[in-house]
């Protein structure tokens, strides 16, 4: 019964991977650019959920609101000032300006902020008539614990997961994001603004990280300026793992890795668990280059 | 006023002075030609006129509106569309995906007409119409370029080396399509490296030699040009 206790939380903590996953995925899929400032959104999206909500007072769905909002305008002026810039620049550049980006965040975090950790709210609880705090469904006499973030991070999951899947599938928008990220000069010849569409995918992926990371915090409640950058790297670790650009490869790269990372912690050590989740990707990218879901498309000539 | 005037144009990638002061003009109804070997400057020139380079010098003008500095994603609503080189179709998307995005600065009721029109000219398409465009033959990915351009029902279609890579049976019925819409009143722009066949069809023609225009004249002139017919016709 343990193990399934282990697996529900591996998945749990593994729907927060695939929320920062996808929104890695997408922004490379189109803007064919890793940007590893991603992680650093979550943590923002965080720190505004937190004041929004502990110092203002304010409802935590208000608070997650806010939270996307702020992302979303954050996402989106980084690409107009640090990347649009860079668009017929070698790909290094944008890398390390990614980089950079990432740092400045933390650090401006650091500044606004203070490094003092913030004790991030508990959201999902219920309070017992005894004024005792219950964060978990007890089943079977208690051998299973569901706890309330898990239940909340994967129906999160799934259900973005299924959003995206409609909006890049079925809606005119979203076929052209899709047809950006094949060949952005034959798109521009069907009439779709390129830049603009890029806008749009840091909007989405900045709005995605801006929930994971309330999600994120709602589970782990140390809120430090550093705090986006693991799980950020993880999720970059779940994207390339799954097949970076695709979107059902960053939800099984996310679900697997949080599943691994909690059952190597669990039966293995705690201490060497992130060491295996990267020794995963580093056998999986071994044995299928492009990713589990990956595939390269042969071209015609 | 001709439909579509390109004066003294002068195209670089970075050093390399690709286009020379090409100028040319379409006039409405005709299907122009731009004939020369790799690397003459065909493509470079159709890129210019489609926004996706732009030229130092000179003017692009279409429909009396001087589009030298139009974004490229803004054309193809005034009616300019393009097959690009290499046909360029999305691999991963359907076929109807494919035809979608043509229409896409299509309102949404003209679609549906569009897409019938594109599929009478091309049963194979409207038989494929499900399936990812990568796994189509070469000849089939031409006509989904084709048929992508269409779908924005343009004034003027610019096509770049139509015939590249494809049978020679397959060559002819290309080429009878341009010469069913051009009959429709299509103006059409083409580039080819198959000199005879794009002359056969053309009202006029231009010759490009390394960037800029040598010889001009009609269709059969130049077929029958004693330079052109050694250089590009084979003797």
């Amino acid at each position: 019964m343990s193990f399934l206790n282990h697996l529900i939380n591996g998945m749990g903590l593994g729907s927060v991977y695939a929320i920062i996953a996808l929104g890695y995925t997408m922004v490379y899929g189109i803007a064919k650019m890793l940007n590893f400032a991603h992680g650093d959104i979550i943590m923002v999206g965080a720190y505004v959920c937190f004041f929004a909500t502990s110092t203002y007072g304010l409802p935590p769905l208000v608070g997650v609101l806010l939270a996307m909002l702020v992302c979303t305008v954050l996402g989106v002026v980084i690409e107009r000032l640090a990347y649009k810039p860079l668009r017929q620049a070698p790909s290094l550049a944008v890398l390390i300006t990614a980089i950079g980006m990432s740092y400045f965040l933390q650090n401006a975090a650091q500044l606004l902020w203070t490094p003092n950790p913030k004790i991030f709210p508990q959201f999902f609880a219920t309070t017992n008539p005894d004024g005792t705090q219950q964060t978990a469904i007890p089943l079977f006499d208690g051998a299973l614990n569901l706890k309330y973030t898990t239940i909340v991070n994967v129906a999160a999951c799934v259900i973005i997961m299924l959003a995206l899947t409609w909006f890049t599938g079925k809606t005119k928008m979203g076929k052209a994001m899709r047809a950006c990220s094949e060949n952005k000069a034959a798109a521009q010849l069907m009439g779709i603004d390129v830049n603009a569409t890029i806008s749009l995918t840091f909007a989405i992926g900045s709005a995605l990280a801006a929930i994971a990371g309330v999600l994120y915090l709602s589970s782990y409640q140390t809120l430090v300026p550093t705090t986006g950058s693991m799980p950020g790297i993880k999720a970059f670790t779940a994207a390339v793992f799954g097949g970076i650009g695709s979107i059902p490869g960053a939800f099984l790269g996310g679900i697997l890795l949080g599943v691994i990372e909690i059952l190597a912690g669990a039966y293995i050590s705690t201490q060497l668990a992130n060491a295996i989740v990267f020794a995963v990707l580093i056998v999986t990218l071994l044995v299928r280059p492009a990713g589990l879901l990956g595939k390269p498309v042969a071209e015609k000539v | 006023m001709a439909l579509l005037s390109v004066q003294d144009i002068n195209v670089y990638y970075g050093a390399i002075h690709a286009i020379k002061g090409v100028s040319f003009e379409v006039e409405k109804g005709e299907i122009v030609t731009l004939i020369g070997a790799n690397g003459a400057g065909k493509s470079t020139t159709l890129k210019t006129i489609s926004g996706l380079l732009r030229t130092k010098t000179g003017s692009i003008t279409f429909q009396d509106e001087n589009i030298g500095a139009v974004p490229a994603h803004k054309l193809i609503a005034k009616g300019l569309a393009q097959v690009p080189e290499g046909r360029a179709v999305f691999l991963n998307m359907t076929v109807e995906e494919n035809l979608e995005m043509g229409a896409f600065t299509q309102p949404k009721d003209k679609v549906d007409d569009h897409l019938q029109r594109v599929y009478d000219l091309f049963p194979r398409l409207k038989e494929r119409q499900r399936q990812i465009a990568g796994t189509l033959s070469g000849g089939e990915q031409q006509m989904l370029a084709m048929g992508r351009a269409l779908m924005s029902d343009p004034t003027l279609m610019m096509l770049d080396e139509p015939s590249m890579g494809l049978a020679p049976i397959l060559v002819d019925q290309i080429f009878d399509i341009i010469k069913t819409l051009h009959k429709n009143g299509t103006t059409i722009l083409l580039v080819e490296q198959n000199a005879q066949m794009a002359l056969s069809v053309a009202d006029r023609g231009y010759v490009l030699e390394t960037g800029k225009i040598v010889t001009s004249g009609t269709g059969a002139e130049l077929l029958n040009d004693e330079s052109v017919k050694k250089a590009y016709l084979g003797g």
